[in-house]
């Protein structure tokens, strides 16, 4: 159901604010949301501040320092610091994207960093994505076919091949879905932006034999129909994608095989 | 979400009963009452503007005349299928619990056939007189 105001264990208090290392010259202020499981509270908002001088550029750099020389109790999910493995997305700045490929240079100061908005936490800046990826998994995002393998690859043309292009450097960070409205209110049936634009992946994969089945699987009115062209997906990928078109590409599939 | 349904995986609530199968044909109508809502409106516009400041017996004698009986018509049937098909994606939308999307969803059937079979009789009785 819509939710326009937070439950009442989930509203935000002001939370502790950490004291700044002495001989630091160039500081940056960070409000971070903080939640734990195990103490009761509602969550808080803290305030850390971070010796820029010492510290890398990226806001996951920020919070990687905040984390070492601050509060080891912050907590957060990170890997590869570099845009591929998509473990650090959040909400920094108002916006979902990866802590490790945005610039703190490139956020309105002081940073506020939320975690992915309309997930259940698990703890700080760690959403639970079991929905998430469960839905990833009803596209059944791998190649189906009947005919027999070949003795050696599956072939495919050039153009073929570029028609992927824009879908499979999709790295799940689930920064789309968990920015689209329709999401946020029908998450157990819609699959949202990330789920469709892996399921167009497929559709449009020239070797894959399991199209129209697929395109059965998404014809419904929550799991595809709850797309309504916001574009918050488009305008949120932190790897340049475009999910809404990928989304409006299957529309075209669906009307395409009635007309 | 995962507290309404426990002790059932992840995909088992996603695959949840399946696909409905259906949405295309609701989909593409949208845009096809959408695009002949276009010159319908400019055409309901039009006979507007042409009934300001008449007699009641010259907007009756136009109102029933064919062509703009006609116009009429379609923009009823139009607009109100329009209308129907739009607020059930709303309340698909937004509108979660059982019993309210049922009652939503029946109330919202009720009133687009009661406002245009009303409006659909005013305009036929203007043509025949009847």
């Amino acid at each position: 159901m819509v939710e326009f105001t937070l439950p009442k264990n989930s509203k935000i208090t002001e939370g502790r604010k950490w004291p700044r290392t002495s001989h630091a010259t160039h500081v940056g202020e960070f409000r971070i949301y903080r939640w734990n499981p195990d103490d009761g509270q509602n969550p808080s908002i803290d305030t850390y501040f971070v010796d820029r001088d010492d510290c890398g550029p990226m806001v996951l750099d920020a919070l990687i320092w905040i984390k070492n020389n601050v509060d080891p109790t912050l907590t957060f999910r990170r890997s590869c610091r570099e845009g591929v493995c998509g473990s650090c997305a959040m909400n920094i700045d108002g916006t979902n994207t990866l802590a490790c490929t945005k610039a703190i240079d490139d956020a309105r100061a002081p940073v506020k960093i939320y975690p992915l908005p309309h997930q259940p936490v698990v703890k700080d800046l760690v959403p639970d994505l079991k929905n998430f990826y469960a839905q990833y998994a009803s596209i059944e995002p791998w190649l189906q076919t009947t005919t027999p393998a070949p003795q050696k690859e599956w072939r495919q043309s050039h153009q073929d091949r570029a028609k992927l292009d824009g879908m499979y450097e999709c790295i799940l960070c689930a920064c789309c879905s968990t920015s689209c409205p329709s999401y946020w209110w029908n998450s157990d049936r819609y699959l949202g932006p990330a789920a469709l634009l892996q399921a167009n992946r497929w559709v449009q994969d020239s070797r894959d034999e399991a199209t129209g089945d697929r395109l059965d699987n998404l014809e419904d009115p929550f799991r595809l129909y709850r797309c309504h062209t916001i574009m918050n997906c488009s305008k949120a990928c932190p790897k340049g994608l475009n999910p809404a078109k990928e989304i409006a590409q299957l529309k075209k599939a669906l009307v395409d095989r009635q007309l | 979400m995962s507290d309404a349904q426990p002790m059932r995986t992840p995909l088992r609530q996603i695959r949840g009963l399946g696909s409905a199968r259906s949405g295309t044909s609701h989909f593409w109508h949208q845009r096809l009452t959408s695009v002949a809502g276009v010159p319908l409106t400019i055409g309901l516009l039009l006979i507007i503007t042409a009934l300001l400041g008449r007699s009641h017996a010259a907007v009756v004698q136009i109102l029933g005349s064919p062509i703009v009986a006609i116009v009429m018509l379609l923009f009823i049937i139009n607009t109100a299928y329009h209308m129907w098909i739009g607020m059930q994606e709303i309340i698909l939308d937004y509108v979660h619990e059982a019993k309210w999307k049922f009652l939503a969803l029946m109330a919202n059937t009720f009133f687009v056939f009661g406002v245009s079979l009303a409006s659909i009789y005013a305009i036929l009785k203007l043509s025949f007189g009847v």
